[in-house]
Order: structure tokens, then sequence, then C-alpha cells
């Protein structure tokens, strides 16, 4: 027990320590650009933690970052790479707010709210279930499929909320509003922050996955899957299953970022809201390296560089909100590189003959 | 008659077809030396930003090309580092070149241009007329006959099916991961400057808009072969033209079909060929094994 507990906190400091490396190149990256990165830090601090509104807001960019991170990390355990979080949660963000519509007359909030909920969850997962299956039937590598299905979503919810379901009194590309009964309420000390009870669901939703992961005989076959394709299959796991339902629980949760943008932020579905948070979110789960706790903190971490990019814009002369993808990109690139750890050793070993 | 036909669909076929051809062969000499090539899609966008400013800058489309792919080459050493030296998972450090370029171009036309993340337009006397698709010719043939009958294909492509024979017989399958590497990343830079100096003329924000995966699609559908993957990407091209030309067009007598559905055929139909035409079944065998 005490060997798993010190080779998982060896990860996460390895981890830790790559985020921060690819980070502090990017810092780097800044000063080159002629900006300072004492500044750029006190941007990216002042900007997520300087007022209640602002930690509402970090929090806010970070719930749906727990959930992509979760649509990653799950079918990463099977041995799969899902890149189509992007598509999944744009599905799902469309189906809540056509749950407004087919809910108009629903009184209870908990049904309502539960109604969306569910919606989200299923487009989302039917979304996702699509690669998986291609993937187990057909051999289609995930990697593509789920970047031709991004795109594919894109045309297709502009579609819907343009003939489907739009708001007759915009002009912008919106769906028609969800009726207040669907509407999730904000803590009152985030002063006007979308963000309320919804975060301690999330968490919820990551304690109840973790668990499952570990105590039940689909975590199991899951993780068989992923750590070894050829012996699960002798002991008749079928991967087509794990790799089928993976999918489809990984774009179920990202379809929940519906919920988070739709039921608690915009209360209807504008086309474009996502702020990458697909994408995002495969950074989010490489830093949390397969835990599924660690997603929690990964999270954070990324909602306070989503919420402090957008200040560079203002703040800063010469960076844009753009610089959070070169390091993201870093990011990845520093937890990924397995080497520096072995180079960093032989040095020692040098040092100490 | 056909010349009509010609002028019409075959010439702007090919046109359209040009960048994921450039791609796709630079992802074909990659993944058979062996290493998974995700990032093409990165290399491009980084490729077509540089072409677009160096082009005005030197009054030189061929040299603006060339500076594209160099571009790409230097950001294919990244991929090439963490994977080969490093031993990052292919994958996901593909994933996070991608990321990466994205950045790229809108971070350095903030600095250069105060914009953000498209290029000025490149003057009418600067611009290309049909050298890209004479070059990509050329290109296709020479990788071809480079591919088929000379001992640097050969090599490369044991690098990715056998690679331990390779080794012992002496040379050195890291070498020639790193040569499949830079090809890739030299030719979807090339691919990306056709980009925004052949199909357009300047660069404007994420204008790769995902052909570099479906360049390689396209390496999976030409089951790893040079001319089949030409062929997969004229394909490819052939939809992307289809999409261009039935914007606004009357189908069934009834209303000009939608175009929200029309900008999704290119993807739409690269989803279809994939999971109806092919497995992974003919990909290098040592490809994504990293000793």
């Amino acid at each position: 027990m005490k060997s798993v507990m010190n080779a998982s906190l060896k990860s996460f400091l390895k981890s830790a320590a790559g985020a921060l490396l690819g980070f502090f190149i990017g810092l780097i990256i800044c000063k080159l650009a002629g900006e300072s990165p004492i500044k750029v830090l006190k941007v990216l601090y002042q900007s997520s933690f300087g007022t209640g509104y602002d930690f509402g807001m970090t929090l806010f960019y970070t719930a749906p970052l727990i959930l992509t991170g979760l649509a990653v990390a799950i079918p990463f355990k099977a041995g799969l790479f899902n890149i189509g979080a992007e598509g999944q949660l744009t599905i799902g963000a469309l189906a809540a707010a056509w749950a407004g519509v087919l809910g108009a007359h629903l009184q209870s909030p908990a049904i309502a709210i539960g109604f969306a909920f569910i919606l989200s969850f299923l487009a989302g997962g039917v979304w996702g279930a699509i690669p998986g299956y291609l993937k187990a039937k057909r051999g289609s590598h995930e990697v593509i499929t789920t970047i031709m299905l991004n795109f594919i979503a894109a045309g297709a919810t502009a579609y819907f909320t343009l003939y489907s379901i739009k708001d007759p009194d915009s002009s912008q590309a919106e769906t028609i509003p969800i009726p207040p009964v669907f509407h999730l309420k904000p803590f009152q000390i985030f002063n006007g922050a979308p963000m309320g009870e919804l975060i301690l669901v999330l968490i919820g939703i990551v304690l109840l996955l973790h668990f499952i992961l570990w105590n039940s005989v689909w975590g199991y076959e899951l993780k068989a899957i992923g750590e070894n394709e050829r012996a699960a299959e002798t002991y008749g796991i079928s991967k087509q299953k794990v790799w089928l339902s993976s999918m489809f629980v990984a774009g179920g949760i990202a379809g929940l970022v519906g919920v988070v943008e739709v039921l608690g932020n915009a209360h209807r579905f504008k086309i474009g809201f996502s702020a990458d948070y697909g994408f995002v979110g495969i950074a989010v789960a490489l830093v949390a390296r397969g835990n599924i706790l660690g997603i929690l903190p990964s999270a954070f971490l990324f909602g306070i560089l989503q919420k402090g990019a957008g200040s560079l814009d203002l703040e800063t002369d010469k960076v844009t909100r753009d610089l959070s993808y070169i390091i993201q990109g870093l990011i990845i690139l520093g937890v990924a590189s397995e080497g520096i750890w072995d180079s960093l050793k032989l040095i020692r070993r040098k040092k100490n003959a | 008659m056909l010349e009509a036909f010609f002028s019409s669909w075959v010439l702007p076929t090919l046109r359209v077809s040009t960048p994921l051809i450039f791609a796709a062969l630079g992802g074909l000499w990659c993944e058979r030396s062996g290493v998974v090539q995700i990032g093409l899609e990165g290399f491009m966008l980084v490729g077509a930003f540089f072409a677009a400013v160096a082009t005005p800058y030197f009054s030189n489309p061929y040299l603006g090309l060339f500076i594209g792919g160099l571009a790409g080459m230097i950001l294919s050493l990244l991929y090439g580092v963490t994977v080969l030296k490093l031993r990052a998972n292919q994958i996901v450090s593909g994933t996070a070149i991608n990321l990466f370029a994205l950045g790229i171009p809108p971070f350095l036309s903030k600095i250069w241009f105060d914009s953000t993340g498209s290029t000025p337009p490149i003057p009418s006397e600067s611009q290309f007329h049909s050298a890209p698709l004479v070059i990509m010719v050329f290109t296709v043939v020479g990788s071809a006959l480079i591919y088929h009958y000379s001992k640097i294909g050969m090599r490369l492509r044991f690098a990715g099916e056998h690679p331990k024979a390779l080794e012992s017989a002496g040379v050195s399958v890291s070498w020639k991961r790193w040569q499949g590497v830079m090809m890739s990343g030299f030719l979807s830079g090339i691919a990306g400057g056709t980009l925004s100096t052949y199909l357009s003329s300047s660069f404007t924000r994420n204008m790769s808009a995902g052909r570099g995966f479906i360049a390689l699609a396209a390496v999976i559908l030409g089951k790893w072969k040079p001319i089949p993957t030409v062929l997969a990407c004229i394909l490819f091209g052939l939809t992307e033209q289809l999409q261009i030309r039935l914007q606004g067009v009357v189908l069934w007598g009834v209303e000009p079909v939608p175009v929200q559905w029309i900008q999704i055929l290119p993807y739409l139909i690269t989803l279809l060929v994939l999971a109806f035409a092919v497995g992974r079944s003919f990909a290098p065998k040592g490809l994504g094994q990293i000793e």
C-alpha cells in the first residue's frame, strides 16, 4: 500500500514539475515578446482571485474543464484518445437548450433540471459513442474520427440553432431562451458570477467516477483493456464493449457542459460559446496523469489560466489570450516528456561518480 | 465541353487538393519511418502563417513558400525531441504541438502587425499563379520514385516495418525517424504555405481547418502508399470543391441546401470513407513503438 502511495505521489510530483517547466518556458516566451513575466503572473493572479466575482468566474471556467478532463481521462484508461470532447459538449449544450423547449410546460425545477441533465448526457453520450463504435467495429482511428465529428457537430448545431429553435426576437445566432424553471441559482458571494451548487455536484461526479473505476467490474475491465489489450481479451473481456461504453460515458460527461453553460449561464445555446473547453480538457487530463481525483486541481489550474488569459488582452500590450494555447501546449509537452527525468537521473549519477 | 469540364472541375479540384497532397506525403514519410504523426495540422498552420508573412516581405512567393516549409520543420524538431528523445506519447505530443501551433500566429501577429491572428494581404505582383501545382506534381513523382526505388526510401520503410533488422544492418533507426519527422514538418509547412499564398492571399485565423487531419485520413485510406494516398487526397479535394460549388445551389427544386450542411461535407465524407473503406491493419508494423 505504501509503495502504491509513493508511486502515485511520485507521479503527481513529476506531473507538477513538468507542468511548471512548461509554464516557465511560456513565461520566457513572454519575456522575449517584450512583456514582463512578473506582470503576466500578476495579471493572472488578480484576474482569478481578485474579488469574489473573479473567483466565481474562475470556478465557472473550471467547471467545464472538470467535465472535459474526465471525458478525456476515462477513455484514456481504456487506451483511447478522445479529442472529440469539443463536439460532444456542443451537442450536449444544444440538447440542454432543446430540453428547455420540450419541457416548457414543466413546473418543478427539480424535474426540469433533471430532464435537461439527462438529455445533455444522452446527446453527448451518443455523439461520443459514434467514434467508439467505429473504432470497435471498423477499426477507424478515434483521433481522426473525433476531430471530424467536432467539425460535423459545429455545423449541425449551427443548423439547428438557426433553423429549428432559433430565438425569433434575437439578431444573434442563438436559440430560444429556456424557461426560468430551468435556471440554476448562483451563489451570492460570487457577486453575479454564474456558479452555484453545481460545482459541488461536479465534484460529486468526480468522486463517483473514481469510486466506480476502482470498485466495479466495468472499471476493472476498462483498465484491463487499457493496460494490456491482448491479455484482457484472453480473460474474456470484450474490447469492443469497453471502447463503446467508455466513449459513451465520456461523451455524456462532456455533454454535461451544456448544463453548466445553458442552465447556469447563458440560459440558451449560443453558437461558439465554448472557450475550447474540449481541447483544454486534454491538458487537464494529462496533467492529472489519469488520476481521476487529480482532475480537480488540474482543472482548477487551467481554469485560472482560462480566466486570466482574457485579462491578458486588456492589461498587457504585447500578449493576448492566445498565449494560453502556447502555455497549454508547452505544459502538455512538459508533462508527457517522460524522458526528462531519465536525463536528470543520468546527470545525478555522473555527479556522484 | 471537355475543356469546360477541365477548367471548372479538374483544375479547381487539383488546386484545393494541393495542400492536402503536400501534407499527406509528409505524413506518409513520417508514419512509414515508424512515428505516428498527428501534428500535421499544427505544422500546416505555422507554415501558412510564415509563408504569408515572408512572401510580401521578400516580394517572392517561392521564398515565402520555402520559409513556410522551414517553419513547419522547426516545429517538427520540437515534436522529434519530445517523442524520439524524451519518450513522450506520440499522440499526446502531437496534440500538444497542434495546441501550441494554434497560439503562435496570433501571438506573433499581435507583435508584428498589431492584429489578432491575420496577416496583411499579399500584393498581387507577388502572388502565385499555378506554380505550386507544378511543384506538387514534381513532389508526388519524386516521392513515389524515392519510396519505391531508392535506398533512402527502402531504409526509411524498414525503420517503420522492421526496426530491429535495420539496426542489425548497422543503420541508425533513430536517424531515419528523425528524417521522417523533419520531412513531415517541411512538407506540411509547404502545405500550409500553399493554403495562404496559393489558395488565398493572406493568413486568417486557424485557416488549416482540420486539413492536417484529413491528410492523415488520406494516408490511412491510401494504405501508407504514395500514389493511393495522393488519389485519396484528390478524392477529399473533390468533396471540398463540391462543397464550394454547392453553396447557394437549388437542389430538388426547393430551397438551397443550408450552408451548414454543405460545409460539413468534407468532414462527413472523410469520416464515412474512413469508417467503411479501411481499417488500421495496413499500418507499418513498428508504428508508434520507440525503444
